[in-house]
């Protein structure tokens, strides 16, 4: 006999299940993505701690990433796992916003991601968890206090790396300045997820952004980091136009499936 | 010579579960922890919901094995493993005696208060040593050498020790 997980779907058209089927997988593919670039690191960080905080961290998104896939899988209803969905799907296919599959770059790059994602999946979940999706809920729950110690950790680097000595501040500047163009998509509603709000499954963005704002404001005063003001925001991710960077993740990511499928420990 | 002649009570049930040890924690039973969420005998067939600690807890699959192989030694075959997410499993559930246990082998009971988002560089609980009970302690890194903890430092007796973090 199988374990299973107790999973809860709405009671709703197959058109706007359909919808939660894609939105949920971008949560998953956003959260597996960022997992996989966190991973990279593990026995090259800076110190010994810091390599194992980013290990736990891509390890609290690989559970999270699950979590989705499963519920994915379910919504979807047509035999496809948790594995097939993760392993199994080409880069345009693929519906994680295009911030969480940006190289690793430096240690002040991978701060930088990790804090704008960050402040973002805190204040996301903290919605999502008395949201009307009890399956979304549910999992929100679970992650939003997973989430917490993530955004301390990457806040605290913030600070450090801003208001710490010549060479950290300009590389945190630098990073700011190559990677703040990603932000925007993140509360920026896709066609899917403009449905999911109409339909009272998903809460106006706005209301979010203000919480992020107020959180990048409270860190970068302390970081004496100015908040960019006027990027140009890209986009394309939520609808599978990625960076080259993506296939060359997900070779590495993919490889023992497509090369060996159905392979199992 | 009758086997297996009385059906497995739910009393039973719970009673086993409390041999079955976190992989990662031994001295810690599973309902130590407080992740068995419910014990429910339907007909013949015994289900066990458990919730992680951890959305990532790579020790999941191996409780949920080991409950499996327990009651199995004990003829019970038909068994459900449900795995829940809601309530989200807390530190408060843990035992008392889980949290002494915890002490006695070295890792840092987890304390009452929760830290704020906001609350950065260190403003955490006051932590006693586990080794030498000094409470000039300091936090080396909130994660360490498991998703469920993190690393601090006795400033008296130097030794590192690991911290089951508030959750």
């Amino acid at each position: 006999m199988q374990d299973s997980h107790t999973i809860v779907v709405p009671d709703v058209t197959p058109e706007l299940r359909q919808q939660l089927f894609e939105y949920v997988l971008q949560l998953a593919d956003t959260s597996l993505i960022l997992a996989h670039r966190l991973s990279e690191w593990c026995g090259h960080g800076p110190i010994l701690e810091q390599d194992l905080a980013m290990a736990n961290i891509s390890l609290d998104l690989l559970g999270e990433a699950r979590s989705y896939y499963q519920y994915a899988a379910e919504l979807e209803g047509r035999g496809r796992t948790e594995d097939d969905l993760a392993y199994l799907r080409n880069a345009v296919e693929y519906r994680n916003v295009l911030l969480a599959e940006q190289p690793n770059g430096d240690f002040a790059h991978t701060i930088v991601r990790q804090f704008i994602y960050d402040a973002f999946h805190y204040h996301l979940l903290l919605h999502l968890q008395t949201g009307p999706d009890k399956q979304l809920a549910a999992i929100a729950e679970k992650s939003v206090k997973e989430a917490a110690y993530h955004v301390k950790w990457s806040a605290e680097w913030i600070i450090r790396l801003g208001d710490g000595t010549e060479e950290s501040r300009h590389r945190v500047e630098a990073a700011i300045n190559a990677l703040w163009r990603y932000s925007g998509e993140l509360t920026t509603p896709s066609a899917t997820e403009q449905v999911l709000q109409a339909a009272g499954f998903l809460p106006d963005y706005a209301a979010i952004q203000q919480q992020i704002d107020q959180h990048v404001e409270r860190v970068f005063v302390e970081a004496t980091l100015p908040v960019p003001q006027g990027v140009f925001m890209q986009k394309g991710g939520k609808i599978g136009r990625h960076s080259e960077h993506l296939g060359y993740l997900l070779a590495e990511l993919q490889y023992l499936q497509r090369t060996y499928p159905g392979l199992q420990w | 010579m009758v086997e297996h002649a009385t059906a497995p009570t739910e009393e039973r049930i719970w009673q086993l579960l409390e041999e079955v040890s976190d992989p990662e924690v031994p001295v810690l039973s599973i309902l130590d922890l407080g992740i068995v969420r419910g014990v429910e005998l339907r007909g013949d067939e015994v289900h066990v919901t458990i919730t992680p600690t951890y959305s990532g807890c790579p020790a999941m699959n191996t409780i949920a094995t080991d409950i499996r192989l327990r009651l199995l030694a004990e003829g019970i075959t038909k068994l459900h493993i449900h795995n829940q997410l809601s309530p989200a499993w807390t530190t408060a559930w843990m035992s008392e005696a889980g949290k002494q246990k915890l002490e006695a082998y070295g890792i840092a009971p987890p304390q009452d208060a929760t830290g704020h988002v906001f609350n950065l560089f260190g403003q955490e609980p006051v932590l006693r040593c586990p080794h030498c009970k000094s409470t000039n302690t300091r936090l080396v890194s909130q994660f360490g050498s498991t998703a469920c903890k993190a690393h601090y430092q006795c400033n008296d007796c130097l030794e590192p020790f690991d911290y089951f973090k508030c959750h």
